[in-house]
């Protein structure tokens, strides 16, 4: 019985109310159209809730996301296991990536816009810019931290340079590339504020930017809130699927 | 055993490497005392040897002394400066599946994301060899090594010595000529060591491999070995002495003749450390005063 007090202050549940509990209170000192309370904004919740926008806007932000970031995970691994394990590629690329990974997306937001267009493809390529970076650098990290007797066993049972790349760095890899994606996965949820603020009609992002336009703060919390839980799911769920999976990898979640 | 001669090592050296060339001449770095003077960076130098084809032969030798430097070399993990290695009269340039290793560490050498029969399976699936037949040359080595059973386990379900055993068979089922053995029982209790020790002697029995095996444990070198290779302390270490154990298999750890031959091999042990020692003492010193000759002189300039 004495566990159950310890269970709840663990799971964060105290933090949250008392989260609420000070939203509240500040919301009192303020108008709705300024700082709205949490009954507020759950009331502007219920009415894009009924009318269908907010689930709208959910599923093409999320499409955006994991489109984005499925693109920067295809590039990003490969190029980072390569720029680890091949020192001449890591001469060649890593001085590009150490100076584009200090400019932020938002940076290239009127470049994209220029040059791919108002479309999806703008916006996507955004997405995947800001969110190949934690990915490439995880992944080299992860091909540094693999023991070199890894490699020297893998050459004396008689794999080649192709073999061993294969079958000692990359699954060697698998737990930095893990943090990697999950890394780039929040860095691609934060970035499709960027890219829905811009030539977008519909999005979380274009939610929270346009919603100001009306004087409905209360429709900004709604997408800040959201957008905060669709990041904390989706980080679980992706930790979840990688413990269950990826166990003798070296994935301890 | 044969009379062929399986590994030939012939007035090889091996100096240090060049990066690592700023550290020898540090003086007072408690790693590298001995380590003064110009002349003194060879870790290895004019080292001799021949290993017959089926021979179980020991390097034995202190920790640092360089023994490990040449296993590295014949596994093919390292250069050498100069000389010869051969195997079957061919220059060994780099590693290959003729050449199994056990390293000493079992954690970082087996992989932890394949299971037991997997792992066993690498070096055959590295040659393209079938399924079906790797299967059952995976199932005969770890049969061999006392794990049948444990095939679908992965490796952190598994001991240190089971572990180890994963490693062995590993390297049998590649099929190699050669099994290079870096203290391999090392870390081991020394229960555990014992039984893999016996083990060890059964496969090599068994299978006819020419074992290369390197440990700084007296008793395990006496236990094992054929013959035994006894090393000076590097720099400039070499092979100063070679014993050849006059006892057949199985042996008695207890027996007082064991007892003996593992006193007169201490001694012989001793002996090389001591002498090489006071070589890196003279070095040291001869080194010491062509300093202060060149300081003297440099005063004198100024």
């Amino acid at each position: 019985m004495r566990n159950i007090p310890r269970k709840i202050i663990k799971s964060g549940f105290i933090s949250w109310v008392v989260l609420f509990v000070l939203w509240g209170i500040v919301s009192l000192f303020y108008t709705e159209s300024f700082f709205p309370s949490p009954l507020e904004t759950y009331k502007g919740f219920k009415e894009i809730v009924l009318n269908g926008k907010l689930l709208e806007d959910i599923s093409i932000s999320v499409q955006r996301v994991l489109l984005g970031w499925s693109r920067a995970l295809l590039i990003g691994i490969p190029v980072g296991l390569l720029i680890g394990r091949f020192r001449i590629v890591n001469w060649f690329i890593e001085p590009f990536i150490n100076f584009f990974r200090f400019v932020p997306a938002i940076g290239f937001l009127t470049l994209f816009l220029m040059w791919f267009g108002v479309g999806e493809e703008s916006k996507l390529i955004l997405i995947t810019y800001a969110s190949i970076f934690p990915i490439i650098i995880n992944t080299i990290a992860g091909v540094n931290t693999i023991n070199p007797v890894k490699y020297q066993a893998a050459e004396s049972l008689g794999a080649n340079k192709l073999q061993s790349f294969i079958t000692v760095t990359v699954p060697g890899a698998v737990p930095s590339i893990l943090t990697g994606a999950r890394l780039g996965l929040s860095t691609a949820i934060i970035s499709i504020v960027g890219a829905e603020m811009l030539a977008a009609n519909s999005g979380l992002g274009y939610l929270v930017y346009t919603s100001r336009l009306y004087y409905r703060t209360d429709w900004i919390f709604v997408g800040i809130v959201t957008l905060g839980i669709l990041g904390f799911f989706a980080d679980k769920f992706l930790r979840f699927i990688a413990k269950k999976s990826l166990k003798h990898y070296g994935v301890t979640g | 055993m044969s009379e062929k001669v399986k590994i030939r090592i012939d007035h090889m050296g091996k100096k240090y490497d060049v990066e690592n060339k700023a550290l020898l001449f540090t003086k007072g770095n408690s790693a590298h005392d001995n380590f003064v003077g110009h002349e003194s960076d060879y870790v290895l130098k004019n080292v001799n040897l021949e290993i017959k084809e089926g021979e179980f032969h020991i390097f034995l030798g202190a920790s640092g002394c360089g023994k490990t430097t040449l296993l590295n070399i014949v596994a093919g993990f390292l250069n050498k400066t100069e000389g010869h290695v051969t195997l079957d009269d061919k220059e060994i340039l780099g590693p290959g599946s003729e050449r199994g290793v056990v390293f000493q560490n079992a954690d970082s050498a087996i992989f932890p994301w394949l299971t037991v029969q997997k792992n066993v399976e690498y070096g055959l699936r590295m040659r393209g060899v079938k399924k079906d037949e790797r299967r059952k040359i995976a199932f005969d080595a770890l049969e061999l090594v006392g794990l049948k059973g444990h095939e679908n386990k992965y490796p952190d379900e598994l001991s240190g010595g089971m572990k180890q055993r994963v490693q062995i068979a590993r390297s049998i089922a590649a099929n190699p000529e050669v099994l290079i053995m870096d203290e391999p029982f090392g870390a081991l209790d020394a229960q555990t060591r014992r039984t893999l020790q016996d083990e060890l002697i059964r496969i090599w029995k068994k299978t006819g491999k020419t074992i290369l095996f390197v440990t700084h444990d007296i008793a395990e070198a006496v236990y094992l070995g054929e013959n035994i290779s006894i090393f000076s302390v590097a720099p400039d270490a070499s092979i100063v002495d070679k014993i050849q154990v006059p006892y057949s298999y199985p042996r008695n750890i207890n027996d007082e003749k064991i007892g003996e031959f593992i006193k007169y091999t201490t001694e012989k042990l001793e002996n090389a450390i001591r002498s090489s020692k006071e070589k890196h003492e003279q070095k040291k010193l001869t080194a010491s005063e062509d300093y202060e000759e060149e300081e003297a002189v440099s005063k004198i300039a100024v």
